[in-house]
């Protein structure tokens, strides 16, 4: 009873903290990228006060767009948001906890992309459009590579829970894996591509013609916009925290460990999180972006890691 | 229950009266209370169990016609039974020919599905496939589709031939009780995979179906991709899983797998270039066909190395999935039907902005799209959910084969899910999204409710409730791998297995809902005004609907997929071809892309037509030479006779 109690608490902690933390992540790469580049940057709240500012303001809707602009906003934000929830932060064996498989997350988050794409389409105009057919065919290209990995992950844990999969790659002796390693870059590139990052997309490009993720919210304004940054946030969190929980499962306090673990939990996270965007911003610095077409290059390389840690551990285990 | 079998069956070969004399709306009653009576009739046999076999007081010469209505057979019946009533809905006054061609198309689905020997199965296929085949529009498919079943045809009955030898009947009681083994056991597996390849459209045997689908009438292709496909699996479930016994080895799922997955990306694929809407679907149907089989081929394997329960998750992935993709795609064809008989096309590109005055139609597809594109809560979602688990948990059967076929599978199973995710957006964005293309399509006004309205409630309760649905699967489970099976269902949802993986539906959706009511709480109304459009100029007013070249198009929409996976898979090239400087001549751009298979083809026309002429050259011979011929088979015959009568 206590413990279900503990698990509650702490996962309605873990919602406000994802909610308060997306933006500000945001707003923390924006400001390591300008302070590589030699500018001062924003302050690291800029984001959330740009959501503030947003979220005021009516939204003006395209004159042919239907009701899919008005609601895939919520829909994509509540996806992003349910999928942040699940993952583990700064504990694990919250009440969400038995929901959070890695092909449920998997689901939310093609739930947000496809709302995405949907509201790219709905004014019916060309940049839209363009950006939906491209973000598609990258998915088309990063999904076999998340399943490798999920399949490296439920080879060791023996589930896709997420939850069991974190104390049993923390507890397990699992120890230094080269499969895990490999599957870890695999899983990053995928990150870097489902979020519209540096060598498929630049989230600060202002030409048109580059944009994949932005292109589809050209006609987006207001609260509708204010909504979409706070998804696009969000799934950044999502994909850093599940590579914190995964590839560095150290320090996660279990929900009903009280207060002092749970601070000891909070203040590992957030050092973790800062140090995988930190990581992500000097990436981005260094690297230029790649043609549109040159992308499925990028995560062909990826989906041929992943294959290795599965034949990897194959061998391995003996199983082969 | 074998009596109100044999009354629906009755029933339906009554109704081809009405439709010779051509009255539709008779045909359109008799026909969905019919099929009515037959989804209830299966309800009632999956929750009371029987196995119980009808001797008809006919049949062929040798025997009695058999029917019966076990789990197996009343889980596809239930399936024929649900769209069956959805597409009869939609029957409109057409030419005799066709009218005719429904009931008895319905008739021999049934009839293949309840036969309870080899005789009645192969002429209730057959039926399907000719009363099918009578319905094609265009002529060349027609024949390419004939071709197909023919051979099809051939093969299964070559199968039956060779495991009724061990028995001499036909009955599947007298065939389950002598089981092939060895090398017939093979030949049979040789000859049922292609001869069900053929007519569930599985690659690479998957040519007619883009083809075949678009040229019948919208609610006679519904069921073709629907029902009848999977009425092709169903054979390979009787004839593989159930009458060659469970003592089979673990590489017989390999074929099946291999096949699956290669269907799965290759259908995907083809569904992302297509601009006819039914050929989108036709060329969808071909991947889910795919992750069907990689579903039984997977619980074949397990089977083999004597796992129950992933064999249990693998084989109600896959049955889950015969029902989910089945009203999915009845609800999309019919959809496409009525967009066609409202709006005038069913190209992509002479559709859209449909939403905005056929809502019905516009959300209740959107249900199937998103169902197709296996989005949570929706009913695509949870079986697939469970074929990917049991993908995952393939490395589990330890044999060096399978592992070696599961291997590429996985990603070619999860590049065609998200590939036919992105088809399913692409037709639904272009057709329902965006602005009208033409003055037709702008004045379309929603028609035939009821046939969509009633799927998509299917679609989203089975979403909801998927352990509803698994728990009707369970006595089709518990008859293949005996009372040990589980269902991998629990309280809220899903579950694989023992370790603790699980897809709680119930929470999930209740979670999604609550969060986007909440976000929905920032704020109400907006204003509206002209797109923005990245500052492009408004349209001439002799363009009510805007510019139709800012608009994207099926072929633009299709191009980074083409440019990225379609020309190394399907040799898609693009050609421009720009007019010079100060000519008014417009540019034009050109993309196409051609299915591997085509070439495979085309070599066999040529094989075919190297050999007539080679044989063309025996007319030629001198009586001399011709009597010799003649004499040298006689003698080869006589020694191979010789051989065999050898004890």
């Amino acid at each position: 009873m206590i413990s279900a109690l503990a698990g509650f608490l702490a996962q309605l902690l873990h919602v406000a903290l994802v909610v308060v933390l997306a933006p500000l992540l945001v707003g923390f790469v924006r400001l390591v990228k300008a302070r590589l580049m030699g500018r001062r940057g924003p302050p690291i709240t800029q984001p959330w006060r740009d959501i503030r500012k947003l979220l005021r303001k009516r939204p003006v809707v395209a004159a042919g767009a239907t009701a899919i602009t008005t609601t895939a906003p919520h829909l994509a934000c509540a996806a992003s948001l349910l999928a942040a929830a699940l993952v583990p932060g700064f504990a694990h064996g919250m009440s969400l906890a038995p929901l959070a498989d890695l092909l449920l997350l998997a689901g939310l988050l093609a739930t947000a992309r496809v709302a995405l794409a949907l509201a790219g389409m709905d004014a019916g105009t060309a940049f839209g459009g363009m950006g939906a057919a491209r973000a598609l065919s990258f998915a088309a290209f990063a999904e076999p590579v998340l399943l490798l990995c999920i399949l490296v992950l439920a080879m060791i844990a023996g589930t896709t829970n997420l939850d069991v999969m974190l104390v049993s790659l923390r507890d397990g002796g699992v120890g230094l894996r080269v499969s895990l390693a490999l599957a870890a870059v695999a899983l990053v590139a995928v990150a870097l591509v489902e979020n519209g990052r540096m060598p498929a997309d630049n989230p600060a490009t202002h030409l048109e013609l580059t944009m994949v993720h932005e292109a589809m919210l050209l006609e987006a304004s207001g609260r509708h916009l204010a909504l979409w940054e706070m998804a696009a946030a969000l799934q950044l969190l999502v994909w850093l925290a599940l590579l914190s929980a995964l590839f560095l499962p150290w320090g996660v306090a279990p929900a009903d460990g009280g207060p002092v673990a749970w601070l000891w939990g909070l203040a590992t996270w957030l050092a973790k999180l800062g140090a995988l965007a930190f990581a992500l911003a000097v990436f981005e610095s260094a690297v230029a972006k790649l043609r549109v077409f040159r992308v499925p290059e990028f995560l062909g390389a990826a989906l041929l890691l992943a294959a290795l840690a599965v034949a990897l551990l194959f061998v391995s285990t003996g199983l082969a | 229950m074998l009596t109100a079998l044999c009354l629906v069956l009755a029933a339906l070969a009554v109704l081809v009266l009405p439709a010779a004399l051509g009255l539709a709306v008779v045909l359109r009653a008799g026909c969905s209370a019919a099929m009515a009576g037959l989804a209830a009739l299966s309800v009632a046999a999956l929750l009371w169990p029987s196995f119980a076999v009808l001797a008809l007081p006919f049949g062929p010469p040798w025997a009695a016609a058999l029917l019966a209505l076990d789990p197996l057979s009343a889980w596809f019946t239930l399936l024929l039974g649900l769209t069956g009533c959805f597409a009869a809905l939609l029957i409109v006054p057409a030419p005799r020919a066709e009218l005719v061609g429904f009931p008895l198309f319905l008739l021999g689905m049934a009839l293949a599905l309840t036969a309870a020997d080899g005789f009645t199965l192969l002429l209730g296929f057959e039926a399907m496939s000719l009363a099918s085949w009578a319905m094609l529009h265009d002529r060349r498919a027609a024949r390419l589709y004939l071709i197909f079943a023919v051979f099809g045809g051939g093969c299964l009955m070559a199968a039956l031939g060779l495991l009724s030898a061990g028995s001499g009947s036909l009955g599947f009681a007298a065939l389950r009780a002598a089981p092939p083994e060895g090398w017939t056991a093979v030949a049979v597996l040789l000859l049922v995979l292609p001869g069900v390849a053929a007519k569930a459209g599985l690659a690479p045997l998957h040519l007619w179906l883009p083809l075949a689908h678009p040229a019948a009438p919208g609610h006679v292709s519904a069921l073709m991709s629907a029902v009848m496909v999977k009425v092709a699996l169903y054979v390979l479930l009787r004839l593989i899983f159930d009458i060659c016994g469970p003592a089979q080895a673990s590489w017989w799922g390999v074929p099946l797998l291999l096949a699956g997955a290669a269907s799965a990306l290759l259908g995907a694929l083809r569904a992302n270039m297509e601009v006819d809407s039914k050929a989108i679907l036709a060329c969808s149907t071909i991947e889910n066909v795919g992750l069907i089989a990689v579903g039984l081929g997977l619980a074949l394997m397990f089977r083999g190395a004597d796992m129950a329960v992933p064999a249990a998750l693998a084989m109600s992935g896959a049955l889950l999935h015969v029902l989910t993709h089945g009203l999915f795609k009845c609800l999309l064809f019919l959809g496409v039907a009525v967009a066609q008989a409202q709006a005038g096309s069913r190209r992509v590109d002479g559709l859209g902005g449909l939403l905005h005055n056929m809502p019905v139609l516009g959300w209740t597809m959107l249900v199937g799209a998103l169902s197709a594109a296996a989005i949570p809560p929706l009913a695509g979602f949870a079986s697939e959910w469970l074929l990917l688990q049991a993908l995952l948990g393939a490395w589990r059967t330890g044999d060096a084969l399978s592992q070696f076929a599961a291997r590429p599978a996985r990603a070619l199973v999860a590049g065609g899910v998200a590939r036919g995710a992105a088809a399913m957006l692409r037709l639904w964005g272009l057709v329902f999204l965006g602005r009208p293309r033409s003055p037709r399509v702008a004045g379309a006004e929603d028609a035939g409710r009821a046939a969509l309205i009633l799927p998509a409630a299917l679609c989203l309760l089975l979403g909801l409730f998927p352990a509803v649905g698994l728990g009707l699967l369970h006595p089709v489970l518990a008859q293949w791998l005996g009372p040990e099976a589980v269902v991998p269902a629990s309280l809220f949802g899903l579950t694989a297995g023992d370790a603790g993986a699980s897809y709680l539906v119930l929470p999930a959706a209740f979670l999604l809902v609550a969060f986007a009511v909440a976000l929905g709480r920032t704020g109400r109304g907006h204003a509206t005004a002209p797109a923005w459009d990245c500052g492009f100029l408004a349209p001439p007013p002799h363009l009510p609907f805007g510019d139709p070249a800012t608009q994207p198009s099926g072929p633009g929409f299709a191009q980074p997929i083409a440019r990225m996976l379609g020309r190394p898979l399907l040799a898609a090239r693009e050609a421009v071809a720009a007019p010079g400087p100060g000519s008014m001549a417009p540019a034009l751009h050109e993309a196409r892309a051609a299915d591997p298979t085509w070439r495979a083809l085309a070599a066999l026309r040529r094989a075919r037509h190297s050999i007539t002429l080679q044989a063309d050259r025996l007319r030629g011979l001198s009586i001399r030479h011709a009597l010799g011929l003649i004499f040298a088979t006689l003698v080869l015959l006589l020694a191979v006779l010789a051989g065999l009568e050898r004890p």
